[in-house]
């Protein structure tokens, strides 16, 4: 309502980004006075970036070093099973007194991983299509978008499932799949930016510099398209990790006794009906904590996430 | 209107067909040997030759394509390894229970985020706006089983609000007569308000893992459209003649913003046709999602085949229901203009 119309920071982006009609200026809009927001610091005026980078890098360093100072996610130790959580096992121990901490632990390596190549291997391969659909036009784009399309028709978790089910239960095979599925959105992202990208007038002067369509295509137009699939690539990691983590759950792909969170979510789940509930409750919670942490990012820059 | 209803259909028509074309390719094309996987792990040469042959699996591939085709589009989807039953029938027995779970979680889901983003876009900047924010972020990286999990835990095992996961209705109660499928909708029809309420009960948990997570992307899209709804100049003028606050929310803003949000509804039900495997496993639910479980499990790829047929179809025609109403309330799509939204 009227009195709502909020001052200086009127168009957060992401999340509250308006999508309509950007290109037509407004005579009686006054000018959005810049000067107000930049002076605030950073973590003022993108809390959740930072609070997003926080927590990713706590991730990355579990990752990183954690496994060195935890003990082997694989030792059982069947006089102490189904121990509660206590300072010497912090998320308790599970039905063949595994270590929980260990175990997600090691797995944060394997899940943030996973989650960060399946991002960069789908924006890569998805621009890479999209530049060309977008810049050379005509049948090429015609046959790709047709195939894109079809693809999107799938639900995307569907569309991995049946994909890993049919290639089998490997890691290598699951990123793979999970790629697939989530490459459409690059492909549409950049072939979108390359449309009014390739009719500025640096195009025009690239040719007339005597650059080939192929250079100009990567070497000028992808670069200046990438923007929004940096920033889609964020929230991707994110959804990939919990797809990743989805498909475990249900004994696809990864597998037990593998230490990955979805495993482990998979494998401590009945224990809920008797009680235990740290054998899956902590490992889902550092899905959901680390998915949060890349969304953080993803919607503080501007993502359009559905 | 017509013509943009015939081309929308052909176009899907075309999607269906670039579907079945896809699993094909995938389920039979793809390394992996099919008559291995479904002959299972004992089985001798023979065995497998016999199954290979049974099912044509020796036959040149365009022979088996044009084989599968013809069977998918005659409601002929195979056998399931797992049950030895008619894949399509047993597909089509389940999936009453999976709609009823659908439509009651986007209920809950489009009650949740229609007020909450109509309320973040008229409070933009405040505190409830942030709020609104995070809770979208909160239900767009939330781990579907995580929650089901939670809810299992404290609203059935702590506190017995909820029956536990096992199915549609307690052991030993009788399903109502099926009329639609519906078993609320079924009890209530036959006046048995108790079944219906029990119904409800063990509806509740699942629905509200899957709404909660569904609520998300429809409280961003209402918010972002109203938003571009209430920053137009029909809101300005309106305000400037006096038209009160309450009209222009509802009247000049949500009316407009409906739009985007019918098309928010359609991807949020495409999300669930995915993740209803994982709520139907977890609350062990009857429909076609845990029928899905089953059938990874044993690597029953005829009936994977035709629960992602099955989905993928859902998914086209919801789209195509989507776009003909849309197309129907603005004649700016129909007549080929182009939108922005």
């Amino acid at each position: 309502m009227s009195t709502a119309d909020p001052a200086p920071d009127a168009k957060p982006s992401g999340f509250g980004r308006g999508s309509g009609d950007d290109g037509k200026s407004d005579p009686f809009e006054a000018p959005e006075i810049a000067g107000e927001t930049t002076r605030l610091p950073l973590w003022r005026r993108k809390p959740l970036l930072i609070a997003g980078f926080v927590i990713l890098t706590a991730f990355v360093l579990l990752a990183v070093f954690g496994p060195l100072f935890v003990s082997d996610p694989r030792v059982t130790d069947t006089a102490n099973t189904y121990e509660a959580p206590s300072p010497d096992h912090w998320f308790g121990t599970d039905k063949f007194g595994r270590d929980v901490f260990a175990r997600a632990v090691h797995a944060a390596r394997l899940d943030i991983t996973i989650g960060i190549v399946i991002a960069m291997a789908a924006m890569v391969v998805g621009s890479t299509i999209g530049v060309v659909s977008g810049y050379f036009g005509g049948w090429v784009d015609e046959g790709l978008m047709r195939i894109t399309d079809v693809v999107l028709a799938f639900p995307g978790f569907v569309l991995a499932l049946i994909l890993v089910a049919a290639i089998g239960n490997t890691i290598p095979n699951v990123i793979i799949a999970v790629t697939i599925a989530y490459i459409p959105y690059f492909i549409r992202l950049t072939r979108a930016q390359v449309l009014s990208e390739r009719e500025l007038e640096y195009v025009d002067g690239a040719k007339l510099a005597g650059n080939g369509r192929w250079r100009i295509a990567f070497r000028h137009v992808l670069p200046n398209s990438m923007g929004p699939s940096v920033v889609q690539a964020a929230l991707v990691a994110g959804w990939a990790i919990l797809t990743v983590a989805g498909l475990a759950f249900l004994g696809v792909g990864i597998r037990p006794p593998t230490a990955e969170w979805g495993v482990m979510v998979a494998e401590g789940a009945p224990d809920i009906m008797t009680g235990q509930w740290w054998t899956a409750l902590f490992a889902g919670g550092m899905i959901v904590l680390a998915a949060m942490a890349f969304q953080f990012i993803g919607d503080d820059l501007g993502a359009e996430g559905v | 209107m017509w013509r943009y209803l015939g081309k929308r259909l052909l176009i899907s028509v075309a999607t269906v067909v670039g579907i079945v074309v896809i699993v094909f390719f995938i389920v039979r094309v793809l390394p992996g040997d099919a008559a291995i996987a479904r002959a299972g792990p004992y089985a001798n040469e023979e065995k497998v030759a016999e199954i290979r042959d049974k099912y044509g699996f020796d036959d040149p591939i365009l022979v088996q394509f044009y084989n599968h085709v013809t069977g998918v589009f005659t409601g002929d989807f195979g056998t399931s390894i797992r049950t030895d039953g008619d894949v399509f029938d047993e597909l089509m027995d389940r999936l009453p229970a999976s709609l009823e779970l659908a439509f009651y979680s986007v209920l809950l889901a489009m009650l949740i985020g229609i007020p909450l983003g109509i309320l973040a876009a008229a409070r933009r900047g405040t505190w409830i706006d942030g709020s609104a924010r995070v809770f979208a972020i909160f239900g767009s990286s939330m781990a579907l089983f995580w929650l089901g999990l939670l809810l299992i835990y404290f609203l059935f095992f702590r506190l017995r609000w909820f029956p536990g996961p096992i199915d549609r209705l307690a052991i030993g109660t009788e399903a109502p007569q099926t009329i639609t499928g519906f078993y609320t909708v079924d009890a209530a029809l036959r006046g048995d308000f108790g079944l219906m309420f029990e119904a409800f009960r063990y509806l509740a948990l699942p629905v509200i893992t899957l709404g909660f997570v569904l609520a998300a992307p429809i409280l961003k899209m209402v918010r972002a459209s109203m938003i571009d709804a209430l920053d137009s100049h029909h809101v300005r003028t309106a305000k400037a003649i006096g038209v009160s606050g309450r009209s222009i929310l509802f009247r000049d803003g949500f009316r407009n913003a409906l739009l985007p949000v019918i098309t928010a509804i359609g991807i949020v039900f495409g999300y669930m046709l995915g993740g209803n495997i994982i709520v139907e496993f977890l609350f062990a639910w009857p429909g076609i999602g845990r029928y899905a479980y089953s059938a990874i499990q044993v690597n029953d790829l005829e009936a994977l085949q035709g629960f992602v047929i099955v989905v993928g179809v859902l998914y086209v025609l919801l789209n195509v229901v989507i776009d003909v109403s849309y197309a129907w309330v603005d004649p700016r799509i129909r007549l080929g203009k182009k939108v922005s939204t």
